[in-house]
């Protein structure tokens, strides 16, 4: 598998990242680099494994329904560029 | 040509715990903006989601209450998408080995019942909420809701009228307030719908393409937004378009629907493996507590209301819409010296229900308790009282006068059973009404009837009627 220009102009601009022509060059030989790793990983056969989706065989901890957090909006909004009415200020975004 | 139409719906359901999914903020309604958003909900640098208990054994809880498959071993994911109210970037979800597959869910329409299968159900976080308004230009973020446990409801497309989609949407929402585990308070936000409507030739095998209608949160908007989807749809092929796959959304105020983005605009959401969270677990232990922890269900008390009291189908629907109007049924019945269930449960879909709409308000609530309906009803039972008698005592009732037995002696409104009192009326009637019983004699049976009016207007009706009408005809005969 190797990705063209235009997949790399896609996946950046989901990522909302910025790349510039040469960028994208440059970018599409790393990640066609990677992919050449990952063809060479595919090609072990994995048939009768179970897909895995953690490292480790352990298993999540569930932690008890409790309310255990303060309001501590102040602190937290310190730190914030603008806030108004308690609500965090953004750019405009309408969908 | 003649269309079928097709609808699958995916629930979000605000599960009852009181911290969320994966942080120990509180979830209540209506705090301060940010004042229940900890430093997990604001994906600050470093902190790491604990997943919360509660929102499994409800999901557990649900699962078993559909029958579905409960997977021992499922996995958060994470949903990539950038938008100001979901912090981190991403929502976690599941999507792979979701908590619950498959079940199903029996609805009632009319006279009718169907069976709905569902897809799956899984957990997820809700995102926050975005303030468009009077911020100059800005847009103000509230990250309360951020993090709030969803169970996310989503059904296989086998409903064919938006009356379908709402009897399914109705008996989805009764279904996870009867379990506790939903509050279903759909101002609220606690319980929204998305619908996925489609329309092919009657026959066709091969489904339509389809369009989702986003955030409903009535079972009227429900309704009117499939109804005026479908309409589109129709008009659209039969002017010879194709339908697009897109997002839509319904606007209450023109009752249409309006796009808001088409498949190819639709988000890519990359969804992997959360590696902050490691696959949950499902032990013997918590399933069968779960199992333990669920009343009688909807669908098991109707079977045993047309079983053991002998009650229509609809009727048994109609008494378990919603556990509290069960549970007033039951305890109204339970209450009866001499037990008839049919008149209890002509009593509460009747002139309770009635009031109850009337005044808008939920059983739970009513005035009269099942106790009071119960004595109520005995003085029915015992002759003391018609049923026009009844629902006058019933209003006094409402009204804050009493109970039953006190207004009908502070009223005399106690039926006639003295036979001897109420001959002297009949014959008083009969003297007075020649003409009718000239009529009755030739053979004319609504002269009959004309005469027990009359008597039951002299009596104030107070006379009992089946007593009036055997008299009548003694009379009459001799």
């Amino acid at each position: 598998m190797s990705l063209s220009l235009e997949d790399i102009q896609r996946i950046a601009r989901l990522a909302r990242i910025r790349v510039s022509e040469t960028e994208a060059a440059q970018t599409g030989e790393q990640l066609n680099g990677i992919f050449k790793l990952i063809e060479q990983m595919q090609a072990v056969d994995t048939g009768g494994v179970a897909p895995m989706a953690h490292a480790q065989e352990v298993y999540q901890r569930l932690r008890e329904d409790a309310v255990t957090e303060p309001n501590r909006r102040e602190a937290f909004q310190a730190i914030a560029p603008q806030t108004e009415a308690g609500l965090y200020l953004v750019p405009k975004v309408i969908e | 040509m003649q269309w079928e139409t097709v609808i699958g719906l995916e629930v979000h359901t605000q599960l009852t715990t009181k911290s969320k999914i994966f942080s120990g903020a509180s979830i209540e309604f209506g705090a301060e903006p940010n004042t229940q958003a900890c430093a997990v909900d604001l994906a600050l640098p470093g902190v790491l989601p604990v997943l919360n208990r509660g929102a499994v054994e409800r999901a557990v809880k649900f699962g078993l209450a559909i029958g579905a498959k409960l997977n021992r071993v499922n996995l958060f994911a994470r949903k990539n998408y950038f938008y100001p109210d979901l912090p981190k970037g991403y929502q976690i979800s599941q999507f792979e080995l979701p908590i619950v597959e498959g079940g199903a869910l029996t609805i009632q329409v009319g006279e009718e019942q169907k069976t709905v299968r569902l897809t799956r159900a899984h957990l997820e976080e809700d995102a926050g909420k975005s303030l468009h308004e009077d911020f100059h230009g800005m847009t103000g973020i509230d990250l309360n809701r951020a993090g709030t446990p969803l169970l996310e409801i989503v059904s296989e497309p086998d409903m064919r009228s938006a009356k379908e989609a709402v009897a399914y949407a109705k008996a989805l929402h009764n279904l996870v307030t009867w379990i506790g585990i939903c509050d279903g308070n759909m101002q609220e936000g606690s319980f929204r719908v998305d619908a996925n409507v489609s329309v092919r030739p009657v026959g066709q095998q091969e489904f339509g393409t389809r369009r989702e209608i986003k955030n409903l949160n009535s079972f009227r908007f429900l309704e009117q937004a499939i109804d005026y989807e479908v309409r589109w749809q129709i008009e659209q092929i039969e002017d010879g378009h194709k339908i697009q796959q897109a997002t839509v959304l319904f606007d209450p105020d023109t009752g249409e629907t309006r796009m808001m983005r088409t498949k190819e605009e639709a988000h890519d959401y990359r969804y992997f493996p959360d590696p902050d969270l490691l696959p949950v677990q499902l032990d013997d232990e918590l399933i069968e507590r779960m199992r333990s922890e669920l009343p009688e269900l909807p669908q098991q008390k109707q079977s045993r209301y047309q079983r053991d009291f002998g009650l229509s189908a609809y009727d048994a629907s109609t008494l378990t819409s919603t556990i509290s109007t069960a549970s007033f049924f039951e305890t109204t019945t339970e209450a009866l010296t001499a037990p008839d269930h049919k008149l209890a449960a002509n009593w509460v879909m009747g002139e309770l229900s009635g009031t109850l709409n009337k005044e808008g308000l939920d059983i739970a609530d009513s005035p009269i308790k099942p106790k009071s309906l119960a004595a109520l009803l005995g003085r029915i039972q015992d002759g003391t009282l018609s049923g026009k008698l009844a629902k006058e005592v019933f209003a006094a009732m409402w009204a804050g006068e009493g109970e039953a037995d006190a207004i009908i002696e502070a009223k005399g409104l106690k039926q006639m059973s003295d036979a001897g009192e109420i001959e002297k009326i009949i014959a008083e009637v009969l003297a007075a009404n020649p003409k009718s019983v000239e009529e009755f004699r030739a053979g004319k049976d609504k002269a009959f009837n004309a005469l027990v009016g009359q008597v039951m207007k002299a009596s104030k009706g107070k006379a009992n009627p089946a007593q009036v009408n055997e008299l009548l005809k003694q009379k009459l005969a001799g």
